[in-house]
């Protein structure tokens, strides 16, 4: 058995990197001069400086402790990671049922040549498990040997699996398509308004400016974080699945594994038509969202073409779901009624390995589901399509990012369709084990 | 009302709810109207006079007895059906929805009580698969039924767990 190499202690335990604590100190405080700042400006004095060192001493302090108690191994078919001073954990991560692995290369750990390794676990009561950090090199390794674990192969060192790169995105285009995008024009129009308040009115942009930082700052951030995580993204195929490598600042290294994919969603808003482009991002089980936690923590979506040809996009998809339907059906004319804005968007296909839906008012919509993994189906008929005879059946996915939705069809065939989406989803879900 | 429904529900043999469910709704409307009826009531005959007060304790009493009717609709419409390889969860009177959960699809299974409910010893039942959006919940089973329903499912569930 051959191991990666790291700071190895007693049977195969290893240490995180020993400049992690001061690494993660770094992202603290980064964070607390962003909430910090804008105290500053307002109270304009420096005598809490004294406070915010304190801060920061103890978060080294809690990240050299923490770092001191923590330790993993890989055990058979198992990730182990022990942690905890007072409490201590030991945690457990079945590498059966991981869905993915991402390198995660913030910019400080970047300087550092550090890496963090997430695994995102299937299943409900699926965690993430975290290292960080290990160099960049362990961690690409691990990351091999872990995804080789998970395949049911013997626990070897494999070599770096050759890649087929299927497209990189063209930084110019990425511009353009996040300037159209909605989140883009958003943030146009903010900075137009705000260079036009100063314009006209020097003397009150200030109060305007200053009452509207945060939601502003929040779009750019917005605006900002997509360019970020999808700069120079980086398709290939691999023998572990499909990788996705980009990002500005922080790198980012994904493998969405064949078979884990729960849904796969193409979108082209109204502006991206014109120049016929279109998104694609692929829905992997992950941890779900439970009360009180942020959007973040539950995020399962990922991009896998931020902005590409409609050709491209339904290449990829070849690639990531099989069986993949050819024909589209359109609803009745009379949907119409009770759809005005959809109805020309609407159409849904299925083949015996996956189904397609389409829908959207101004921005189209499509969605695949692999048949495989239909969670539960839904019938329903609300008062206006009972009147029009239609019905609409829902395909739920894991998770509840993607919805997959076959609008306002007819009430006998969205009858035929629910049972035969019933039989198909049962017989491919067999077939899968 | 139309009831006769098409399709994969067509010839199946469908469970109804406990009938006791009336019983708890009733007494949830029921609590409810009297005290609208003596709020309004009393608001209404401190501003002005008696007759005032009587009409509108009178037509909070109307509207707690539409509720009642459409709450008795409501639990009439609710029905679920054990199939081989899924359970079907059938409810709504305006928006007619139809549930079909694989039971290999299940992740766990909750019985809940309320206060009402348990005093009158009925329980809801609700599966949950990985979606969020599955929404399979089956009120007002007596306890008995609720526990048995459960079992089944978990064991039917076991059996045929499938991976994500």
């Amino acid at each position: 058995m051959s191991t990666v190499p790291g700071s190895e202690s007693s049977e195969g335990w290893h240490r995180l990197h020993s400049l992690s604590p001061f690494v993660r100190a770094g992202r603290g405080v980064i964070a607390l001069v962003v909430v910090l700042v804008p105290s500053l400006f307002t109270a304009g004095k420096t005598g809490s400086s004294l406070g915010e060192l304190g801060v920061i001493v103890v978060v080294l302090v809690v990240g050299i402790v923490s770092w001191l108690v923590t330790r993993w191994r890989v055990e058979g078919q198992e990730l182990r990671v022990e942690t905890g001073l007072l409490k201590r954990q030991s945690l457990r991560y079945p590498l059966a049922q991981l869905q993915a692995i991402d390198v995660v290369r913030p910019g400080l750990a970047r300087l550092f040549g550090l890496a963090e390794l997430r695994l995102r676990m299937g299943g409900s009561t699926g965690d993430q498990a975290r290292l960080a950090y290990l160099p960049e090199r362990d961690a690409e390794q691990l990351r091999a040997r872990l995804l080789l674990l998970a395949q049911g192969a013997g626990d070897v060192l494999p070599p770096r699996s050759p890649e087929d790169v299927l497209v990189t995105i063209p930084t110019g285009r990425l511009i353009a398509s996040i300037l159209i995008s909605r989140p883009g024009l958003t943030a146009e129009s903010l900075a137009a308004a705000i260079i036009a308040i100063a314009v006209a009115a020097p003397d009150v942009a200030g109060a305007v400016i200053g009452s509207g930082v945060a939601p502003a700052l929040a779009i750019f951030t917005i605006v900002w974080r997509r360019f970020n995580q999808e700069y120079r993204l980086t398709v290939a195929e691999t023998r572990d699945g499909l990788s996705l490598r980009g990002g500005l600042i922080a790198l980012t290294a994904e493998t969405i594994r064949p078979g884990r994919v729960q849904a796969v969603r193409m979108s082209e808003p109204l502006l991206w038509r014109l120049f016929g482009w279109c998104r694609l991002e692929v829905a992997v089980a992950g941890r779900q969202r439970r009360k009180g936690e942020g959007a973040e923590a539950g995020r399962s979506l990922r991009t896998v073409l931020p902005v590409g040809s409609r050709t491209l996009a339904l290449e990829l998809l070849d690639r990531i779901v099989a069986g993949v339907p050819e024909e589209l059906s359109t609803p009745p004319t009379r949907a119409r009624l009770k759809s005005p804005l959809r109805y020309h968007f609407l159409a849904w296909g299925f083949s015996s390995d996956c189904a397609v839906a389409t829908s959207g008012r101004v921005r189209r919509v499509t969605t695949w589901v692999p048949l495989a993994k239909v969670q539960s189906l839904r019938r329903v008929e609300g008062p206006v399509q009972r009147r029009l005879r239609l019905a609409s059946i829902h395909l739920d996915t894991a998770g509840r990012h993607v919805r997959a939705a076959i609008r306002d069809r007819d009430r006998g065939e969205a009858d035929s369709a629910l049972a035969s989406l019933i039989q198909l989803s049962r017989r491919a879900r067999d077939a899968a084990g | 009302m139309t009831t006769q429904r098409a399709g994969v529900e067509e010839e199946l043999a469908w469970r109804s709810l406990s009938p006791r469910l009336y019983a708890v709704r009733g007494a949830e409307v029921a609590a409810g109207t009297a005290l609208a009826a003596a709020v309004s009531g009393v608001a209404a005959g401190l501003v002005s006079g008696l007759g005032v007060a009587l009409a509108a304790a009178a037509v909070a009493l109307l509207a707690g007895l539409t509720v009642a009717s459409f709450v008795r609709r409501r639990i009439r419409a609710w029905g679920y059906c054990e199939r081989d390889d899924d359970l079907l969860v059938r409810r709504g009177v305006l928006v007619r929805r139809l549930s079909v959960v694989p039971y290999g699809r299940m992740q766990f299974i909750d019985v809940t009580a309320g206060p009402v409910e348990r005093s009158f010893g009925l329980a809801t039942v609700r599966m949950h698969t990985a979606a969020a959006a599955s929404d399979a919940r089956i009120p007002g089973l007596p306890n008995a039924e609720a526990a048995r329903l459960r079992d089944r499912l978990a064991t039917l569930g076991e059996a045929r767990a499938s991976g994500l």
